[in-house]
């Protein structure tokens, strides 16, 4: 076999590393980018203007002491390090970004943002505080709009529906391409580990054409399925198998995933931004474009909005279809909606065969691991 | 071979705790933890042995607590949560609830009828409501554990508002720098830790009979102020403090026996 799975497996996992050069050969070329903060960012719009989207991650601990120079130690740590790798100017992608988008989700976002536009220019998406009822589809409706208006403006282009509906199509097609692949969790024992599952569903954001990740994504799926086929099997049966939901996470959360992990456990899902979120769903193609966008971005399941009855919904749903024996509900500390909302759902994941249910706070720092390995280890023994 | 008896080790940072368990709680040791465990915890197992004339071979160890990965004879490890578990409900099968204050963490872990765990909670990151809050607070009196029964009983509390070890320090130094009597202060800690641990059991949910554990659950006053807090009888166990190794060697006996089919 010429393929080598492992490898493959890494290179979306270097993905972030490497691909800033790929992105600079973008800008070289004269494209503009966008960066973004969160998966209410529509990229299709960016993409319909011929700019580039790319995640801002801030995943790590390393400026945060610095960004706490302005901002209140007590604080999400992924604002912290958000606005931190603004500051420190260590971050290759806010670097090449024209322009930054944020989105009035939480509170403390969203007056981190006003502080960020002394850096760099950010436009601040006007986010209702419910998705539901007509108002709120109004508002994110128009807000879409401007948003366009803004970078016809700002890039000097002109944006036409047929740029946006093409744009809806090609991501829809990474989406499609990215829930195939995701959806290999399902299998038990599942075909891949968790760390492996969070390294593409991570680094699929890194990749800069619709070509290059649609592709890739084939490929790994593809070649995935042929090693199970042929008996490989990564994870063992007896593993218990674990969803986790919560704040977005990857890079120095990463701790938990590893701390199941070696607990006999195996995420086979991801319920958070840097996961199924929002890929779940595609953009309805037949409607208009800006009425398809807000209808989709309005429905993602995430805990800014309220009510948000659709994450229990979802969380459901994939308990069943991913035979779930336990979900971890990952909060950020001081992250307040999220950490509000584990109350409600404990109470949903119990629901559904009495589901174990833990939530785990945490933030970016290594110091917890110990703690975090012991309450995993405890949880997975009583599943 | 089979193994006819099992040993369980806990291994906490203030103390360490072995079981020899044959059908029963044959032997029980307890040690201070002092600055290293592992050595603590071959020292426990090595004394088992010795005082009951068996060998390594004969026992299957089962090590649970902070300082568990520490010990490199053990057949198995397991959680503290698990452990817990188990020693309460072979202690007393009727308890739902164990209230647990250790001296890194706190702890309220939740039992079926068999004594599987049903959920548990944990206190955050810092030392609020721990034991070692307690042994701050206490050395600060200049008073002692095992003194603080006699100490606090009849007391009107001082109320200490800070939770934060580090805060809390300062309070208590004002307090008592301001006139507060010792009697007071030392009732009022009371107060705070069973608080503490009050708030953590409600938010899991109390069912049934709730049992407090760990080397505080001596402390006949406190238990008292954690059963007002609660508003229902708390029992204790002269064996609490040995809680998490009972439940460890009950394990061992399991994992022995299921070894042997
Ligand atoms: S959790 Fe909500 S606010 Fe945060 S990135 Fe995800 S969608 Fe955006
Ligand atoms: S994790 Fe919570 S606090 Fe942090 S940015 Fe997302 S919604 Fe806001």
């Amino acid at each position: 076999m010429s393929f080598d799975l492992p490898k493959a497996f890494k290179d979306f996992d270097e993905a972030r590393q490497n691909s800033f050069i790929a992105m600079k050969e973008l800008k070289e070329s004269g494209k503009k980018v966008v960066g973004t903060f969160c998966t209410y960012s529509p990229t299709e719009i960016i993409k319909a203007a011929g700019a580039v989207p790319v995640g801002l991650c801030a995943m790590s601990d390393e400026p945060i002491e610095e960004a706490e120079k302005h901002l209140p130690r007590n604080l999400c740590p992924l604002i912290k390090a958000s606005y931190g790798f603004a500051l420190t100017d260590t971050c290759p992608y806010f670097y090449f970004s024209d322009l930054i988008l944020g989105e009035t989700t939480c509170d403390g976002k969203k007056k981190m943002y006003e502080l960020m536009d002394d850096i760099k220019p950010v436009h601040v998406m006007q986010l209702p505080q419910t998705s539901e009822g007509e108002q709120s589809f109004n508002l994110w409706k128009s807000e879409i709009v401007r948003f366009k208006e803004r970078l016809e403006n700002d890039f000097n282009v002109s944006i036409s529906d047929e740029d946006v509906k093409s744009a809806i199509v090609e991501r829809n097609n990474e989406r499609k391409a990215l829930k195939a692949f995701y959806e290999l969790g399902k299998m038990v024992p599942p075909p891949f580990t968790g760390s492996e599952l969070l390294s593409v569903l991570y680094g699929a954001g890194f990749k800069f054409t619709s070509e290059a990740i649609t592709s890739s994504l084939e490929e790994i799926r593809e070649n995935t399925l042929k090693d199970y086929e042929a008996g490989n099997r990564k994870v063992s049966e007896d593993k218990k198998r674990i969803l986790i939901t919560g704040c977005p996470l990857a890079g120095a959360t990463q701790k938990l995933v590893a701390a199941i992990e070696e607990n006999g456990g195996t995420v086979v899902c991801f319920e958070n931004c840097i996961g199924i979120k929002s890929v779940e769903d595609p953009v309805d193609e037949s409607k208009d474009p800006f009425d398809a966008l807000t209808e989709k971005y309005l429905n993602i399941p995430c805990s800014v909005m309220t009510p948000n009855n659709k994450r229990g919904e979802m969380l459901e749903r994939l308990i069943k279809e991913y035979k779930i024996d336990g979900v971890v509900d990952m909060v950020l500390q001081a992250c307040h909606t999220y950490g509000v909302e584990t109350h409600t759902m404990k109470k949903v994941v119990n629901g559904v065969n009495e589901t174990p249910y833990i939530s785990i706070e945490t933030d970016y720092s290594q110091s917890d691991v110990g703690q975090i390995k012991t309450r995993v280890a405890a949880f997975i023994e009583m599943l | 071979m089979d193994k006819l008896y099992s040993i369980g080790i806990d291994s906490g940072s203030v103390a360490t705790k072995a079981v020899l368990f044959k059908d029963r709680i044959m032997d029980t040791v307890l040690i201070p933890t002092g600055w290293s465990p592992k050595n603590a915890c071959s020292e426990v197992f090595e004394s088992l042995l010795a005082r009951n004339s068996l060998n390594a071979d004969d026992v299957y160890v089962v090590a649970t607590g902070y300082g568990r990965v520490a010990t490199d004879f053990a057949d198995k490890t397991l959680t503290e949560i698990t452990c817990h578990g188990k020693g309460a409900h072979y202690l007393d099968s009727d308890v739902r609830t164990i209230l647990d204050i250790g001296g890194q963490d706190s702890k309220v872990i939740k039992l079926d009828r068999d004594g599987n765990i049903a959920d548990f909670i944990m206190n955050d990151k810092c030392a609020a409501g721990t034991g070692r809050f307690l042994q701050v607070m206490v050395s600060l009196l200049g008073a002692d554990i095992e003194d603080l029964d006699s100490l606090t009983r009849g007391a009107e509390p001082e109320k200490i508002n800070s939770m934060c070890t580090v805060f809390a320090e300062s309070e208590v130094v004002s307090m008592l720098a301001g006139g507060s009597s010792k009697e007071a202060v030392a009732s009022g800690i009371l107060h705070s830790i069973a608080g503490k641990i009050s708030t953590l059991a409600s938010r899991v949910g109390i069912e049934n009979k709730v049992m407090f554990t760990g080397g505080l659950a001596k402390s006949s006053e406190l238990t008292r102020i954690i059963e007002q807090k609660l508003g229902r009888e708390v029992v204790t166990n002269s064996y609490s403090q040995l809680n998490g190794a009972i439940g460890a060697a009950v394990l061992g006996q399991h994992f022995a026996n299921k070894k042997s089919k």
